[in-house]
Order: C-alpha cells, then structure tokens, then sequence
C-alpha cells in the first residue's frame, strides 16, 4: 500500500479540492456567490407554527423584492425562546426570530438579541407596540402584530349584555340554561393569563410599575387585595364556573357546541366561530373587584440574533421591509391579526377585531423582564389549588405564593 | 491530515482498479479488500469533510478528535497487525462520541454557572454589552447612507441636509463636493467605489461594525449602519477597554470589572448583564444540600422513587412471568396470535401512550370515567393517592410487553429433561416453578430487572407526560408534586422554575447517576450468588 510522494501530493490535492468544493455549497455560500445576480444569501427565520402560514407569502415577497433567500424553520411555540437561548451561542440559532415579546427580557440578559434601530418609522406603530419590543430604553424588535384576550359572546344565547359586573355575567349566563356560563379556560396549573383581567379587577397586578409604565421586579399581587382575588378564585371554584379539567381545547369546542354563551378568549380563536357559523360579539371583561379589568397585551415582533452571520440582510427584512405598510398590510391580509402599524390597523373594519382592541385599550403590557419567567409556575400551580380547593384557607395559599415568587426573583 | 494513507485510500490511484499486482503486494487482492476500500474510502471521505467544515468554523477539538480517529481507523484497517482492532474500533468510537462524551461534558457542566445570564463566552459578552449599551444620540437626524470603497478600505457616504459627507473610520465625516445625489442617495464619488446592495452584502461583518467619526469631536459620536442603505448617530454609554478588561460608563465614569462569578461588576455592586460561563468548583453540588428550597419535599419524593421503580419492576415482572408461563405451555391455542398482540403496548411510543393515558384518564372527559365507569368522576390524575396508583397501572401497561419477551425467551431456554426430571421425581407443578422454573429462569432475567429498575429510576418521559409530576404540594418553594420523581424534581426545578440552570441540573443528574449506579452495582453482586446453582 505504499504509494511514491507525487501520488500521494496529487490524491491529497484531489481530495482537498472536492471537500473544499462540497464545503463550500453549504456555510460558504455567501462568498462565493458574491457576484451572483440573485442569491446574496440566505437568512434563516424561526417562526412558531401559529404563524408560519401568513409569514410565507410575506418572505416571499421580500425574496421577489431583493433576491434575499428566506429560510422558513418551524418552531413549537413553547420552545421557541428557550431553543433560541441555547442556541444562539453556538452560532446555529437563527438569524431572525418571530415571537412573543415576552421573552425579550431574557434574551437580552443572554446576550442573544441585537439592538435595532427602527428610525423614523417607530413613530408609526403604536406606542403599546412599541412600549413591546423595548427593553431598558433599546429597540430590539419590529412589532408586527397585537393581542390581546376579550369577553366573545353567543349572540344566539344572549342577544344582549346588561351585566355590569363579573358576578352579574355569571348569573345572566346561567339564564341561558347552557351547561357551562362564562368559560374561562383551566388546565391542571390553571391558566393565569387567562385569569388576569379578573386579577386585575382586584388590583392586585403581577409587579408595581414605574411611572413611565415599566415593570419594576417589586412583587404587586400581594396584599389585602391579591387575598381577595384568592378568595373569588376559590368562590368560582365551587361554583363551577372555573373547572380545571376544562382545558383550552375543551373551552373551545364547548363554546363551538354552544354549551356556553360566553368565553374569554382571544383572536386565535374566533376564526373558529366565525367558520362554524357562530354569530359572536367582542366585549370586554367586566370587573370582578370594583377596578378595571385589565387583560395582558402582548406584541409579537421580529427580532434580530445578536449572533447572526448576516446582519445587513436581516435588518433590511426585519427594518426596511416588515416595518412598512405594505408588509403589515399583507401580514393583516394572511393572518387576520391587528397589525401594530397605526396605518394599517385604521384600515382594519372588522368589528371581531375592533372588539378586541377595544379591550386591549386599558390593556397593560405583558412583562418582559426576566423576573417574569419566576412567576409563572408558582402562579399557575397556586391558583390551580385554590380553584381545586386543595389550599385549604386561600389567602393564605396566595401570601406563600407571593413569598415563593420573591424569594425565586431574589435568588435568581 | 497527517497520515498519507488516510488520504491515498480516499482517492484511490487507477492502477488499483485494474487489478495489477503492485511491487509491494504479496499477494493478490481478493474482492473483499475492494469493498474494504471502498467503505473505508468513504469513511475518509466524510471524516475529511468534517475536518474542514470544522476547522472552517474554528472548532479545534472536533477536528483534533477526527483527525485521530481517522487516524486509528486507517491504521485499524490497513495493519495487518491490527486484528481485534478491526472489530473493536467501531465500537469504539460510537461509545466515546454518544457516552463518554456527553458524561464527560455534563460533568464539566456541573463545575461551571452555564445557565440564564452566563449564557455564552466571555468574549460573546464584551460583545452584547458593547452592543446594547451604544445608544442613539438624542436628536440626531437620520442619513441616506452609502458603503464606499477605496482601496479595500471601507467609508460611509452620507447626505445631511443636500450636502455629501464622506468618512472612514479614521477620518471624521467631510464634505465631498463632486459627488452624484440621486434620489436622496450618494450614488457617485469620485475617488471612491460605491458599494451595491450586492456588494455590501458580501461584506456584512465589516459593514456593521464600522464606525465613522460624526465630528472631530469623539462626544459627537458616531455614524453606524445596520442595513448599508440608511445611517444613524450612536454614542457608547459604556466602552470597553481593553488594557484594563473593564467596562467604563462614558457619562459618569464608573468602571465595572470582572468578577469570578463571571459578569463585570462595579464597586458599588451593580452588575452588568449578560455575564458569562465560569467555574464555580463545587458549588453546584453542595446547594443540593444546603439550598432550603430543594431540600424541603426532597425526602418525599426520593421515597416515592425508590416506590415507584421497584414498583414498575415488580408489576411488570409479576404480570410478564404469569402471561410468559400461561402462553408457554403447549395446550393453549393460538399463541402465537397472543404473543403478538400482547407485545403492540411495546411497539408504541412510550411517551405518546403515557399522552393517550393522561387523556383517558381525565376527570371530567376521560375514556376511563366517561365509558368504563358510566360517568363517575373518579380523580385518576388529581388525586395524590390515586395519581400514584395510575403511574404504576400506565407503566405496567407500559412495561409488561418487555418482561413477557424476555420471560418468554429464558422459559423457552430451558432444558425440557430438566422439568421432565423433575416431574418423574414426583414434583408438582408448583414446586417445579418454585425449584426449577425460577431460579433458572432468573439467571438470566435477574440483571435485567436491575437495568429495568435503573431505567425507571429516571423514566422522566412518563411522569412528565402523564402527570407533569402533579397534583403540586401545597405552599412548597418550588412547583413539584406528589408524583414528582428525582429526575423530573431536577427539571422542575433547574428549568420550570424561572431561570435556566443547567450548572445546578447537571450536578444533581450526576447525584441521581451515583445512586442510580450504587443500587445497581449492590444488585449485580447479589445476582452472581444466583448463577451458581
């Protein structure tokens, strides 16, 4: 098997040549492609599969605008952001991220997202939007689109509202002789997103804000107030108007069966109704505690990895292209969401989607800073014990809920 | 790349394939040294693209361990002294990339802070924070941009107010007076080349990280673009210097530097994010123990662990044995109709069926209560009790196919002149299981009992799915539940519990790894007094 040098110099040639060759079809692509009139590249998007559909013909349209190649890779939405932090590092994250804004936080305490600069533009989007996608006075994201949930009512159950009140909806519900009332989806941690605007109607929101309307990490849902929201849990609880075995898909289609004339949902679901024929109305929350009833507005934005190998091409999709009317517009069109485009949202005269935006209006903005992730598992598992009636005395269950939480965001 | 020969059999010379006999051959090739070649070829092939696709990315390591390996396998294959080798190599090699590898990194893991905030390199975090803290400054108007060139050196040209300004990184902004304005935007200067979209995507690091002086003045700040078309004025609130290794706030002064927990730190103590991944010793290991928020259920659920495994163990054995026994004997028809149909639990996705059983078992909508039992609400998975009781029937249903197959396999090795033997000296059929069936039957089955144990030790993937580890203690620190077992406490409360903490979860998995491995090595040495009967 011995071989004499130049065989080996030329085969040792040959096989660098081609490796080189298959090598550079893949990560080198860009350089030598360089001159190529059409592709300058490629950028890789993570989207999570609520919103793959209506991302689609936008990049699209992006690539027939700029010969940019878009990469569509399809995430679930729970992992998205977690997949996003550990991977980012390692230089196989994405270079753009469409998500919820309420991993902001935490992405820019790893380092992973970049800062953008949105211009002039970002007096076109509604300050709600904006307020969404900024974290300690830097832009890092588009806003594309905002969400909220609502009160949707069975027009055909209850023609029409008179309650001013929480507990007067639950009883005028219970006229319609249906089996459940109000839905307000569970699930064995319960759901506090859902229950938020009944939360807040007690006065007890998840942290105190500053006066510019940012979250401070001071706990707020304590107190005499966070223990008579406690209290009212447990009251719904026994009266089977919570039910934790009553998940979202089976609040959904117990509504879609017209076993409940209300439900508090969001725009995610409503296309639903409307396609079964279902003649609905948008209302917003009453009050349960005398106060407001504010549900969480969330922004879902575009956002740009702080590690990506392509930062002119992706701010040119996230800035000079997603951030137009024309995109928004087209986002509007294919995914029926409210756009966070002032301009394109005016157009929108659906009254399902006004309906929603007028309960987002008192809205206040989900928290995106990294506390928030401490809150959540405590807060649901809790509020599913009070609901339950495995916590024994509730306003107690609550305090050692809130020491629980303060002590996970001091420890962290 | 250092062995000639690793090259040579990738790119075999033309004399080979025709078949003459080189110089140095004893011997003709016979057709399976061909086919030798022709794999060990293609190993080559792959191992010496990896080689470049790693070293293209810096990755020093993985391009070490390709190298040796491609190394050792071409010796292994062409050595004629080399024989075991030819069969332990692969083998090998698979065992140090899928095992040692990955033990060896979790416990480097469980040494450092890797988690939420040390995310990353030291370097990756000079970077965010460099990045983050550059902020625009107030007031500053927004410039039509160009990316010149001239000489390979880059500059930005900008239109401020109907005047062209043109600036490197070392040459503030100044008026270029002969250059072309096309719709708002530079599209001429003589002396320089004007970069196309094209152009400046092929340059995107340099491009992003250029900075061009506004004024003379350094406090005036900067120009920066981020997508080449449109340029913005940016001034760092925090510079990196890197004589000292500090961060130093431009507006007050104050100095952050870094600390052993890894993030810059200031001397009054505020800390700079996002910080990066350092060695922490043993810190991870001893906050198992001393943190008072892990050690409050910790008693409890290690309990229902050791419950809950030598449960699955010993249902599934009991109900695999009794069905291997009945299907084994000869009189009952259609066995092997049997056989395969007890055997589909086993074919199915563990971690689905545990899914399809959480449905079914749901209080309100579930199969079980809604069809079975008419209608009762019975709290399968509320219930602590009762969630308990569900795990172990799910994994008996789960686990028996596995016991029944290899009970089946071991009743069927055994000598029928020894039973015959034992039945002409008058035993019964219960003593004949009692004193030849089992202990028989449990040389060969005991050490897989213990495996089966160590595995549902940490059989994460059915209580997650079937229970989430619920229904939750009430008032605990942490969100874990009365079927929690050690592993899923370890996710729970490395993961769902706020922040990320792979440090701390690696740690405790290596804990939960030493008890797993000492209840297995006393099981071992109990089973070698059962091989000699």
């Amino acid at each position: 098997m011995r071989r004499s040098i130049p065989t080996t110099a030329a085969a040792l040639g040959l096989t660098l040549a081609l490796a080189a060759c298959s090598s550079g079809s893949g990560e080198e692509a860009e350089a030598t492609t360089e001159g190529a009139a059409t592709a300058e590249g490629t950028l890789t998007m993570w989207v999570d599969d609520t919103r793959i559909t209506e991302m689609e013909p936008v990049v699209a349209a992006f690539t027939a605008k700029t010969g940019v190649e878009v990469e569509l890779v399809q995430k679930a939405s729970g992992d998205i952001g977690k997949d996003f932090v550990a991977q980012a590092p390692t230089g196989e994250g994405p270079d753009v991220i469409v998500s919820a804004h309420d991993g902001l936080g935490e992405w820019v305490n790893n380092g992973v997202v970049a800062p953008l600069e949105l211009g002039d533009q970002a007096a076109a989007f509604s300050p709600a939007a904006i307020a969404g996608v900024t974290y300690d006075g830097a832009t890092y994201g588009t806003p594309i689109s905002i969400e909220n949930i609502a009160l949707v009512r069975n027009d055909a159950l209850d023609p029409d509202t008179t309650a001013t009140t929480f507990d007067e909806l639950v009883a005028e519900a219970k006229e319609a002789g249906t089996d459940f009332s109000v839905l307000i989806q569970q699930g064995d941690a319960s759901d506090p997103y859902h229950l938020y605007p009944l939360q807040t109607s007690f006065g007890a929101p998840v942290f105190e804000s500053t006066a510019d309307g940012s979250y401070t990490d001071t706990l707020a849902l304590g107190g005499e107030a966070g223990d008579a929201f406690a209290a009212y849990l447990a009251k719904l609880g026994q009266e089977q108007v919570l039910d934790l075995a009553i998940d979202g898909d089976k609040a959904k289609q117990a509504f879609l069966d017209g076993q409940a004339p209300y439900i508090i949902t969001g725009p995610w679901n409503t296309s639903a109704f409307l396609e079964a024929g279902m003649e609905i109305s948008v209302l917003p929350v009453p009050s349960a505690g005398g106060e407001p009833a504010q549900p969480f507005v969330g922004v879902q934005g575009v956002f740009v990895s702080a590690k990506s190998a392509n930062p002119v091409l992706a701010n040119e999709l996230v800035v000079n292209f997603l951030a137009t009317e024309e995109a928004q517009d087209m986002l509007y069109t294919e995914g029926g969401r409210m756009p966070a485009l002032t301009a394109s949202a005016e157009k929108v005269d659906d009254p399902i989607l006004q309906g929603f935006n007028e309960a987002g209006a008192t809205g206040a903005p989900m928290p995106a800073i990294p506390a928030m992730s401490s809150v959540w598992a405590s807060w649901g598992a809790t509020q599913a014990q009070i609901v339950g009636g495995q916590a024994g005395d509730p306003a107690s269950a609550w305090e050692a809920m809130v020491g629980t939480i303060q002590d996970a965001i001091d420890q962290a | 790349m250092s062995d000639p020969q690793a090259v040579t059999t990738a790119a075999p010379p033309p004399t080979l394939g025709g078949g003459t006999v080189t110089p140095h051959a004893r011997r003709r090739p016979s057709p399976g040294f061909f086919v030798k070649l022709a794999l060990v070829a293609t190993v080559d092939a792959l191992g010496v693209y990896g080689v470049l696709a790693a070293a293209a990315v810096a990755s020093w390591g993985i391009v070490a361990f390709l190298v040796l390996a491609l190394v050792v396998v071409n010796w292994a294959y062409f050595s004629p002294r080399a024989l075991p080798a030819k069969y332990l190599v692969p083998g090998l090699v698979l065992l140090l990339v899928y095992q040692i590898f990955t033990m060896a990194y979790t416990g480097w893991v469980a040494f450092t802070n890797y988690g939420d905030g040390h995310n990353s390199t030291k370097q990756d975090a000079i970077a965010s924070i460099a990045e983050q803290n550059e902020t625009r400054v107030e007031g500053s108007p927004t410039l039509p941009l160009s990316v010149v060139e001239r000489d390979g050196e880059l500059g930005f040209a900008v239109v401020q107010e109907g005047v062209v300004e043109v600036g490197t990184a070392q040459q503030p902004l100044a008026p270029a007076p002969d250059a072309t304005v096309e719709a708002g935007r530079v599209t001429a200067v003589p002396g320089w080349d004007v970069l196309q979209f094209v152009d400046v995507a092929g340059r995107q690091d340099e491009v992003t990280v250029l900075r061009v002086p506004f004024s003379d003045d350094p406090a005036d700040g900067s120009v920066r673009t981020q997508d080449g078309s449109t340029g913005y004025v940016f001034r760092p609130t925090l510079a990196y210097d890197e004589a000292t290794d500090t961060f130093v706030d431009t507006v007050d002064g104050t100095t952050y530097a870094p600390s052993d927990g890894g993030n810059f730190v200031s001397a009054d103590g505020t800390v700079l994010t996002p910080g990066w991944r350092v060695g922490v010793g043993l810190d991870n290991f001893t906050r198992a123990f001393t943190d008072s928020r892990l050690s409050g259920p910790f008693v409890q659920i290690t309990a229902w662990t050791f419950a809950f495994a030598f449960l699955s163990v010993v249902t599934t054995f009991a109900l695999g044995l009794f069905l291997a026994i009945v299907f084994n004997d000869a009189r009952v028809r259609g066995r092997k109709v049997y056989r395969s149909l007890l055997i589909l639990p086993y074919a199915f996705p563990g971690f689905l069926s545990a899914l399809v059983w959480r449905g079914m078992l749901n209080e309100k909508f579930g199969f079980v209560n809604e069809v079975l039992l008419g209608g009762a609400q019975v709290p399968w998975l509320q219930d602590p009790w009762l969630a308990k009781v569900s795990i172990v029937l799910v994994n008996l249903w789960l686990g028996f196919p596995y016991m029944f197959l290899v009970c089946t396999g071991a009743l069927q090795s055994i000598p029928a002149d020894t039973i015959e033997a034992a039945r002409i000296d008058g035993a019964g059929p219960a003593r004949i299981l009692r004193s030849v069936t089992l202990p028989l039957l449990m040389v060969s089955v005991a050490p897989l009992l213990i495996s089966s144990f160590a595995f549902n030790f940490n059989n994460f993937s059915l209580i997650y799915m079937l229970t989430g580890g619920g229904p939750n203690f009430v008032g605990t620190p942490v969100v874990v539940g009365h079927t929690d077992i050690l592993i899923s406490m370890v996710y729970s409360v490395a993961f769902e519990s706020g922040t990320k903490q792979y440090g701390l979860a690696s740690a405790l998995s290596i804990l939960i790894f030493v008890v797993v491995g000492v209840v297995s090595w006393l099981g071992f040495r109990r089973t070698r007094t059962l091989e000699e009967i």
